[in-house]
């Protein structure tokens, strides 16, 4: 049996993937994948955890925040849709309306 | 109290506040028509109401007087209580009358002395929110309810004097009658405070029996001191020195208000508050004498000032002022009736002279200016007979009314053994007959002689634009529609035409009443038996003897004299000194203003300084500006607004806001609308977080 530490130290090394590239990256799709690559960071400890202390609320809570994810994925790209549509460009750098 | 039944007598006040909702919220969209007919309905049948009232009233027996309806409980306080509720006794029944009747009568004619101005709703909303103030304070059963009416009409007065408001005199007059006022209450509101302290109640019949509990002060005690500052309340309301200011200006709003508040009601509210009072003023005899040395001194003050003034709203202005203090002489020296019933037949014939002035001024197209008056009493036959009636009443020619109430006063004044004086009785009589000339000299210059035109009567029809402004006091215009009696065909020469009936109506019933209500008091002396004095005896315990019982409040000694016969004659041959003084005004007017036109100018340069001191009123006005107003405006701009507002206020507000402004002109860069700084701030705020757990978990 794979002991714990190995999943965690994969959701960490993961987790920071997904944070630098959603530093680094400009192009919002992928700005958006990185998101996504950091829930599932989470969503490997939770059942991680669930799995080694033999308790289901962890799985509970995995389906949860899929189903967030889905619906942010899809307020998300229709948004992104949205924002190509009217500045024909999907780098964060150039949408910075909000600037005073 | 025993049972008794219930009038409703909420009903009567409310009645004018309706009308006066209905045309101040919706009027402006009315025809003026329907607008008219709103503003005289719900008076008229306040007036109807009180009729039916006074006449269940009488059905009542003694015991059940004073009539008290408590409605709900107003204010409750740790143990102090204030109800909703009215008091009906012969008092108030009495001023129920005067208020509803001569203000119905006032509503008519106003409703054709206004129908060319603009703003007539709001106008007659007003007029019945004035209705309603004034009948809350008359039926009123505690000190604080007549307080509310008190402050209601004091407004009712603001807004119906500064009604013309884009003149800017018209606006002034009706501040400055709010603001004299407020000095006046401010001595109630203090006399009401040591009432609650010593008595804890503000309702009349708990203070009263309070009051009656207590010994006479013959010191100055807290009576004194309460009864005091009552009466500088009432100077202030009722247009006495050192407050009177403030109702010669007051002129400045529609002859109709004039009328209805400036000389019948609401200014009579003083009198009415120092006469309900009358167990208070009785405990205090020292407060007593200076109500009677106020009104003697009023009386012949204004009176003098009557004299000269050359504005025929202002004369009748000086001569309410004058017999005000008649009034509260009467009140003074402890003949509280006979002040109500001067009080009751003033409002008939003073009402009836501002009509009649009103009528004539309308009729002039707007002249006010006595000296470009004269003639008229063929042109406006109907005018001149009743403002003939109201003359001869008021200079106190028997038998009109203002003979009896006045010489009921003059009488009163001499013989009351306590608080008379023949000081007083003097006084009065001078102030009789200077009333007597000053309202001939009126009468005179008005109906009599020539008719002198305007000097710039060449100017005329093109607009009136020349005349002085104050002569165009009742027809400056609010739309800028100038009415056709100010400017057009009856603005100048022969175009003298008389009032439509809808004014003159009213102006023949006061003028019947002013004739006739004297016959309520005839004094024991001339054959009557002064049934208005018997019907008021058990509210004024000490005035009438009939009243006397065990248990009154009573400070005065019996005034039975040993010898009634005597007493008697004494009183007839003051009565004939009354009558002697009035003719002889008469004949001084009559010789000065019919026969040798030519002598008062003459006098008046012989004797410049005191003509000119009478013109200027005694510089009264100055010498408050002087020593009062202007202190307080110039204080007011130094201190309060360059000093407190602009250096403390402003600088504490200011600085909050710059303060602000600086630390977010710093905060604000972290706010660059780039999504990856965002990104990055939330990183470092994560980051923090998470060394911030690590960091608490290594401590454990």
């Amino acid at each position: 049996m794979i002991p714990l530490s190995w999943y965690l130290i994969l959701g960490a090394i993961l987790f920071a993937i997904g944070v630098a590239s959603f530093l680094v990256k400009r192009n919002i799709i992928t700005i958006f994948m990185s998101i996504e690559l950091m829930l599932n960071a989470v969503n490997l400890t939770f059942v991680a955890f669930a799995a080694q202390w033999h308790q289901v609320s962890g799985q509970v809570f995995v389906f949860f925040v899929m189903v967030v994810a889905a619906a942010e994925a899809a307020v998300g790209l229709a948004i992104i849709l949205a924002v190509f549509r009217s500045r024909e460009t999907l780098n964060v750098d150039q949408v910075n309306l909000l600037k005073l | 109290m025993n049972p008794s039944p219930n009038f409703n007598l909420w009903l009567i006040p409310v009645l004018p506040l309706i009308g006066s909702a209905i045309n101040g919220l919706v009027g402006k969209r009315f025809p003026r028509r329907l607008v008219a007919t709103i503003a005289l309905a719900f008076p008229g049948a306040a007036f109807a109401y009180a009729l039916w009232v006074v006449s269940q009233f009488a059905s009542l027996a003694q015991a059940q007087i004073p009539h008290i309806e408590r409605l709900f409980p107003w204010i409750e306080a740790n143990g102090f209580r204030v109800d909703y509720g009215f008091y009906l006794d012969q008092l108030s029944v009495t001023m129920l009358l005067v208020v509803t009747g001569i203000g119905f009568l006032i509503h008519i004619y106003a409703v054709g002395y206004m129908a060319e101005e603009g703003g007539y709703y709001r106008f007659f909303s007003y007029l019945n929110l004035f209705m309603f103030f004034m009948l809350t304070l008359i039926l009123a059963h505690s000190y604080l309810l007549m307080f509310v009416g008190w402050e209601g009409v004091g407004l009712a007065s603001y807004l119906l004097i500064g009604f013309f408001f884009l003149k800017q005199s018209a606006a002034q007059a009706g501040k400055k009658a709010f603001i004299t006022n407020r000095v006046g209450d401010f001595g109630f509101l203090i006399g009401m405070f040591l009432l609650i302290k010593h008595f804890g109640t503000l309702d009349y019949d708990k203070v009263f029996s309070a009051v009656a509990q207590l010994p006479v002060e013959t010191s100055v005690g807290f009576l004194t001191a309460t009864a005091l500052l009552m009466m500088f309340g009432a100077a202030g309301k009722s247009a006495q020195i050192p407050l009177y200011v403030w109702l010669p200006d007051a002129m400045e709003g529609p002859t109709p208000v004039s009328a209805l508040i400036h000389a019948a009601t609401m200014v009579t509210a003083g009198v009415y508050m120092v006469a309900r009072s009358n167990a208070l003023f009785l405990h205090a005899p020292i407060a007593l004498r200076v109500v009677a040395i106020i009104g003697a001194l009023t009386a012949i003050f204004a009176a003098s000032i009557g004299l000269v003034q050359n504005d025929i709203k202002r004369v009748l202005a000086y001569s309410t002022v004058s017999q005000l203090g008649y009034m509260f002489m009467a009140l003074g020296v402890a003949a509280f009736s006979a002040g109500i019933f001067h009080l009751v037949t003033h409002a008939f014939f003073k009402a009836l002279l501002f009509l009649a002035a009103g009528s004539v001024i309308h009729g002039l197209g707007g002249e006010q200016d006595m000296r470009h008056m004269g003639g008229l009493r063929k042109l406006i036959p109907w005018t001149f007979w009743t403002m003939t009636v109201a003359t001869f009443a008021i200079a106190g020619f028997p038998p009109l009314s203002g003979f009896f109430s006045k010489d009921e006063i003059l009488w009163k004044a001499f013989s009351d053994r306590t608080h008379g004086s023949w000081v007083f009785w003097l006084i009065g009589w001078i102030t009789a007959g200077m009333t007597s000339f000053y309202m001939f000299r009126l009468w005179f210059m008005t109906f009599f002689g020539e008719r002198r035109a305007p000097v710039h009567e060449e100017h005329e029809p093109a607009g009136g634009a020349h005349l002085p402004s104050s002569a165009r006091a009742d027809h400056g215009h609010q739309s800028g529609v100038q009415s056709a009696h100010g400017h057009g065909d009856h603005g100048h020469g022969g175009g003298v035409h008389e009032s439509p009936w809808i004014m003159l109506g009213p102006l023949v019933v006061l003028a019947i009443g002013a004739a006739l209500v004297g016959f309520l008091g005839v004094p024991e002396a001339l054959g009557g038996s002064n049934r208005f004095d018997q019907f008021m005896a058990p509210v004024f315990h000490s005035s009438s003897e009939p009243a006397r019982s065990a248990e009154n409040f009573a400070a005065t000694e019996p005034q039975k004299s040993e010898n009634p016969e005597e007493e008697k004659s004494l009183e007839l041959e003051l009565a004939a000194a009354s009558v002697a003084i009035a003719l002889s005004g008469f004949g001084l007017a009559y010789f000065f203003y019919v026969r040798r036109p030519e002598l008062p100018d003459r006098i008046a340069n012989n004797v410049r300084g005191v003509y000119r001191t009478l013109l200027n009123k005694y510089w009264v006005d100055e010498a408050y500006y002087a020593t009062v107003i202007n202190p307080i405006v110039d204080g007011s701009r130094s201190v309060l607004w360059r000093g407190i507002d602009v250096g403390v206020i402003d600088a504490i507000v200011n600085g909050v806001g710059t303060t602000s402004k600086g630390l977010s002109g710093v905060t604000r860069r972290m706010q660059s609308g780039s999504i990856r700084s965002y990104a990055g701030w939330v990183a470092i705020g994560a980051a923090c977080v998470v060394g911030f757990m690590i960091w608490m978990g290594l401590r454990i």
